[in-house]
């Protein structure tokens, strides 16, 4: 249907050797033009179809990577368009970067499945595929639904939820003003909103920087540990950020009650989160801190159980097992600077995980530890998925694009355009930030101006 | 000869469309689908009401003018007779943007009313009946006819209802409720359980409307006057704008107070609303003025418009007071509000709760989705204002008469106009209050404006065969006037000569450096078409007018031809804000390309793999007409959309 042009990273996130970004629509041949140097000029809309070119993508004067571009124009390519892949050195940073310029030079983030669905639409695959096609596109679109705001940094939401309310409400009093003109006057509004809106641009500018350093959503493996109180998961987490390994982020200021850091190991990320000890309990703010402690291991492509192997098992621990069951999952045998009651055997006639003994006081096993979830990682029994690292760029182009249209607020306004323009504006900011929230505007801004306003009559 | 006084007596003229209500959307269905060449009829409970205004004495207003110059653009009734009817005339919002502009006229009620009339009165197969129905006869899923009170049955091929508030009326004010329509008119209490029986599902809704006070008892010195435009500006197109220049009545403005406020509140434990006597679902953008001293209680006053209900009355409407307390708080509370202090209530301020539908059962053409034939339009719909019931009645009755005469039926579509946009909404999204029209519902509101209706709709208007050819040809004339002299703007290169540097000093605009375009001169906010005449040599484009356009300077439009007129403001309009344009242009063509994706009406959503359980329930309960339509219904994700469409392009093949 849409004939613009669509990009996303072809292979996977891993460490691989290279990387592929793919383009996809009538214009990435013009995109490729403007962000590739060889040493030979080249013009790409009218070079042989199927051609591989050797040099360099830059984004202005900036060099990102050595590449090879191949060139497939449509109707010959997968999707039946033109279709431009940049080949460039693997490594999550590069690919991101490439992947980024081709959108600031002018392609938008492919939706999930939608190389396929185009493909599909444009009658390159057989319409027995549909139905595949058609659980690519809901399948995909399942999971980045939940990773797009589940990846959304807690205190991120809220920003982009404060800023998006800001935006409603002065939306709302320029357009019931004008639909009621006799009641309420929106006349000098301009003056006003200038000064909110600079606010608002410097808020999104502030978003946007830390977006460039990764912190607007949490990449990396969901790691949750669990256990009984005093099992030692507090300690865990404090020798796994210890000060030989590289905190990339901390969390201060947001008020979850459960604790979260990220951290590096081997190169592969993870963001790990310290939770309640789980156990039955009576006292209702511990008995809510139990529940999100569940909740989160529910949600975790990775849990680190830590048991007290000084004490004997009991009811809570059988609970937990029976909450990992399903999970990529590694036990850890803690304590073993005390006396332990319980072996590896006892557990693993319980559950079939990965079990290890450490001493998270004594900073003994760490070593172990890492090895095992490298191991797991490489052997693919736990990845993250690229999806979010697409995300990242779909909330960063959404970001984008809602501050140049705050700034084209501001220039109608320095522009002396009349007050109903400045709402064309602030709606399509306020749907790019919906597009990172999951939020669509849909009759937002009817029950704003209702709930907000008085309106005559 | 005797006729049984047993049998049921059935009507034997041949009758093609019946029309069930002659309110605004009746009258407009009725006369669309007689000129349309059928024979119709148009029954109401009451031939003195056909027309009525029972609320508001206003035609237009904010998003409300551009349906009607909407409505007069496809060939509807309702801006040639406001023309001849109005008291006084404003165009809001002119110091905003073009697209905002919007008419809105006081309308002496009885004259409005008597004149709208006269046109249905003499309408060519057109027959005006006064009688109840009491039901709606159909047979095989298909519309036959309609059946009176008294029995008499009249057969039919299409039926438009178009029942306004009349349906099971209730009017309701303090503790007292009577069974009546609007006005203490008859209301239609048999029809409902014809149409549930249908298996129709129909909703309760709510409105109000404030007292009529006795203009004598009114002391306007204490109020401030509100005038019209000194120059006014007609909604219809065929309208010759002088004949609107006419000697304006004047509206008041007075305000409510802490005094107001204080009874209301004193005394909320009386009102139907609040003790739970009225259950219909109220409009929130018509408040009454308890319900707005509730809901913001920080607001010490309220404004208050006392308009005139007509030249030959002395009946006054009090604009932004409408309520539903008892009638002693009605009194306490409109005589604290200063210049009411004595205030005479001719007619007590009321809300009425009727029957309406829930749209979603409607195809954007209007018609019935489960009853071949039966179309419906107005407050009915779930709608509210006169203005949106004329576009709806019109376009309900278009089409009802183009589905008997085997032609294809009509769907503006939401980039088309706001008679689009409003039709979509109900016919696509849950309501749980009448539907009021508002700018902010149309997304390409830069395109929609009130100022080029003609250019959008009065070729549908003549391919259907509402508008003569000799107004089509005028809008093509005009059309290809405005289209060659934009490019002629664009391409007129002016230097930065004493001449023009002079002119542009005049306006406070900023000196030329170097050479540029007349257009881009035009696109400066302090400029425009008209001043630049001075340093714009070759204006003999407008050689089609009567009026020398060409020493055209100053602002005294009085001189000016109509055409030219419109062609200047055009011109304008489409160079000034030409980017906002391409912008919405370009969102449109994005737009379109869902809404000409048609669904099959046969589509079988259950067998249809992957789309979420509850889009299937939406899109099997709602059948969309189109992908687009598909798409802004709540609770259809843009990945449902997706599947539909790969599964559409293989069903397709």
């Amino acid at each position: 249907m849409r004939k613009d042009t669509i990009a996303a990273i072809a292979t996977a996130m891993t460490n691989s050797g290279i990387g592929i970004v793919r383009m996809s629509g009538e214009e990435s041949l013009e995109i490729i033009q403007k962000i590739y140097k060889g040493k030979k000029e080249k013009d790409f809309v009218n070079i042989d179809t199927h051609t591989i070119h050797y040099g360099y993508i830059l984004d202005g004067d900036e060099t990102i990577d050595e590449v090879l571009v191949m060139i497939m124009k449509g109707p010959h390519s997968f999707t039946g368009e033109n279709t431009v892949e940049i080949n460039c050195h693997g490594g999550v940073y590069v690919v991101k970067r490439i992947l980024e310029t081709v959108i600031k030079y002018g392609a938008r983030p492919a939706e999930p499945g939608e190389f396929t669905k185009r493909a599909f639409l444009n009658g390159k695959m057989d319409l027995s595929q549909a139905e595949a096609v058609i659980d690519i596109i809901s399948s995909k679109n399942e999971y980045a639904l939940k990773s797009s705001v589940s990846q959304l940094k807690g205190n991120v939401q809220r920003k982009i939820k404060e800023i998006r309310e800001e935006i409603l409400y002065h939306t709302a009093f320029i357009e019931t003003a004008l639909d009621d003109p006799e009641h309420i006057s929106v006349d000098g509004y301009g003056e006003k909103l200038h000064t909110v809106v600079d606010n608002l641009l410097e808020e999104l500018d502030k978003l946007l920087k830390s977006s460039d350093n990764g912190r607007i959503i949490k990449e990396g493996i969901k790691t949750v540990i669990v256990g009984k109180p005093n099992a030692g998961k507090s300690s865990l987490l404090n020798v796994l950020v210890g000060e030989d390994r590289a905190i990339v982020t901390d969390i201060a200021g947001t008020t979850r009650d459960v604790l979260e850091e990220s951290i590096q190991l081997h190169g592969i990320s993870l963001n790990i989160m310290d939770t309640a000890g789980i156990r039955d309990t009576e006292d209702i703010v511990e008995k809510i801190g139990v529940d999100k402690a569940k909740v989160y291991a529910n949600e975790a492509d990775l849990v680190i159980y830590v048991v007290d192997a000084s004490k004997e098992l009991d009811e809570n621990d059988f609970e937990i097992m029976e909450m990992i069951r399903d999970k990529k999952a590694v036990i850890l045998l803690n304590k073993s600077d005390l006396t332990t009651v319980i072996t590896k055997d006892m557990v693993q006639s319980h559950i079939d995980k990965p079990i290890l003994s450490i001493s998270a006081k004594e900073e003994r096993g760490i070593r172990e530890l890492e090895e095992t979830l490298k191991d797991m990682f490489f052997h693919g029994e736990i990845s993250f998925n690229d999806e979010v690292y697409i995300t990242n760029i779909r909330h960063k182009t959404a970001l984008q694009d809602a501050y140049d249209s705050l700034q084209k607020v501001i220039m109608s306004i320095e522009n002396d355009m009349p007050e109903d323009f400045y709402s064309i504006d602030l709606l399509d900011a306020y749907e790019s930030l919906g597009s990172i929230t999951g939020e669509t505007i849909g009759e937002d801004l009817v029950n704003e101006i209702f709930s907000k306003f008085c309106m005559g009559k | 000869m005797k006729y049984s006084a047993n049998s049921v007596w059935e009507n034997r003229d041949e009758i093609d469309v019946v029309v069930v209500g002659a309110g605004h959307a009746g009258c407009e269905a009725a006369l669309a689908s007689a000129r349309l060449g059928l024979k119709t009829i148009v029954f109401t409970v009451s031939v003195d009401s056909i027309a009525l205004m029972p609320c508001n004495p206003n035609i237009g207003g904010s998003s409300k003018g551009h349906l009607v110059r909407e409505v007069d653009a496809l060939g509807g009734e309702m801006g040639k007779v406001i023309d001849q009817t109005f008291i006084q005339s404003k165009m809001l919002n002119k110091s905003k943007g073009p697209a905002v502009h919007s008419l809105r006229a006081q309308a002496d009620k009885a004259n409005y009313t008597r004149t709208m009339r006269k046109v249905l009165e003499n309408q060519e197969n057109l027959e005006i009946k006064q009688a109840e129905i009491t039901d709606i006869l159909v047979k095989d899923g298909k519309v036959t006819g309609v059946q009176t009170y008294s029995g008499a049955i009249y057969r039919c091929k299409a039926v438009v209802l178009c029942t306004g508030t009349y349906l099971k009326a209730r009017c309701i004010y303090g503790e007292i409720s009577n069974e009546t329509g609007p006005n203490g008119l008859q209301a239609a209490n048999y029809l409902t359980d014809s149409l549930k029986s249908l298996g129709i599902e129909m909703y309760r809704f709510k409105t109000g409307t404030p007292a009529r006070i006795d203009k004598r008892s009114i002391d306007f010195s204490k109020m401030e006057e509100q005038f019209g435009d000194e120059r006014v500006v007609p909604f219809s197109f065929t309208t010759n704008p002088e004949d609107v220049q006419i000697e304006q009545a004047s509206c008041w403005l007075t305000y409510t107070n802490e005094t107001t406020h204080e009874i209301i509140r004193a005394n909320l434990d009386r009102s139907p609303l609040f003790s739970g006597m009225i259950e219909g679902t109220g409009p929130r953008y018509c408040p009454s003025i308890e319900d707005k001293v509730v809901k913001f209680a920080d607001k010490n006053k309220h404004q208050v418009f006392i308009e005139p209900e007509g030249l030959d009355t002395n009946e006054m409407y009090i604009g932004g007071m409408s309520s539903s307390l008892p009638e002693d708080v009605q009194y306490a509370m409109y005589r604290s509000v200063a210049g009411l202090e004595n205030a005479k209530i001719v007619r007590n301020a009321y809300a009425i709760e009727y029957d309406c539908i829930d749209a979603r059962q409607l195809y954007p053409t209007l018609e019935f989705k489960k009853i071949e034939g039966l179309y419906s339009g107005g407050q009915f719909n779930g709608s509210s204002g006169y203005e949106e019931a004329a576009a709806q009645g019109l376009v309900a009755g278009i089409n009802a008469a183009l589905k008997i005469s085997g032609r294809d039926q009509i769907v503006i579509d939401r980039s088309e106009g706001y008679i689009g946009v409003l039709i979509d909404d109900l016919v696509t999204k849950e309501s749980h209050e009448p539907y009021r029209m508002m700018t902010s519902r149309a997304e390409y509101r830069l395109l929609l404006r009130q100022d080029n209706a003609d250019q959008r709709l009065t070729k549908i208007g003549h391919d259907i065969g509402l508008i003569s050819d000799e107004r089509y040809q005028y809008l093509l004339d005009k059309q290809e006037i405005i289209l060659s002299e934009i490019e002629r703007l664009e391409q007129t290169n002016i230097g930065a000569n004493q001449e023009v540097q002079d002119v542009l000093k005049q306006y406070d605009s900023t000196p030329l450096n170097s050479g540029t375009t007349l257009a881009e001169l035009i696109r400066r906010p302090e400029l425009s078409y008209e001043v630049l005449a001075p340093i714009d040599k070759n204006r003999e484009i407008m050689h089609k007018c009567a009026c020398k356009c060409t020493n055209y300077v100053d602002n005294s439009e009085k001189t000016v031809d109509k055409l030219c007129q419109e062609v200047i403001e055009q011109v304008n309009i489409n160079i000034k804000y030409d980017g906002y344009i391409r912008r919405q242009q370009k969102q449109v063509e994005q737009f379109k390309k869902l809404e000409t994706k048609r669904i099959p009406d046969n589509i079988d959503y259950n067998i249809i793999k992957s789309l979420r359980i509850e889009a299937v329930q939406k899109l099997n309960q709602y059948r969309p007409i189109s992908i687009g339509q598909a798409s802004r219904i709540s609770g259809v994700s843009p990945a449902d959309i997706s599947v539909l469409l790969v599964y559409m392009e293989q069903y397709g093949k």
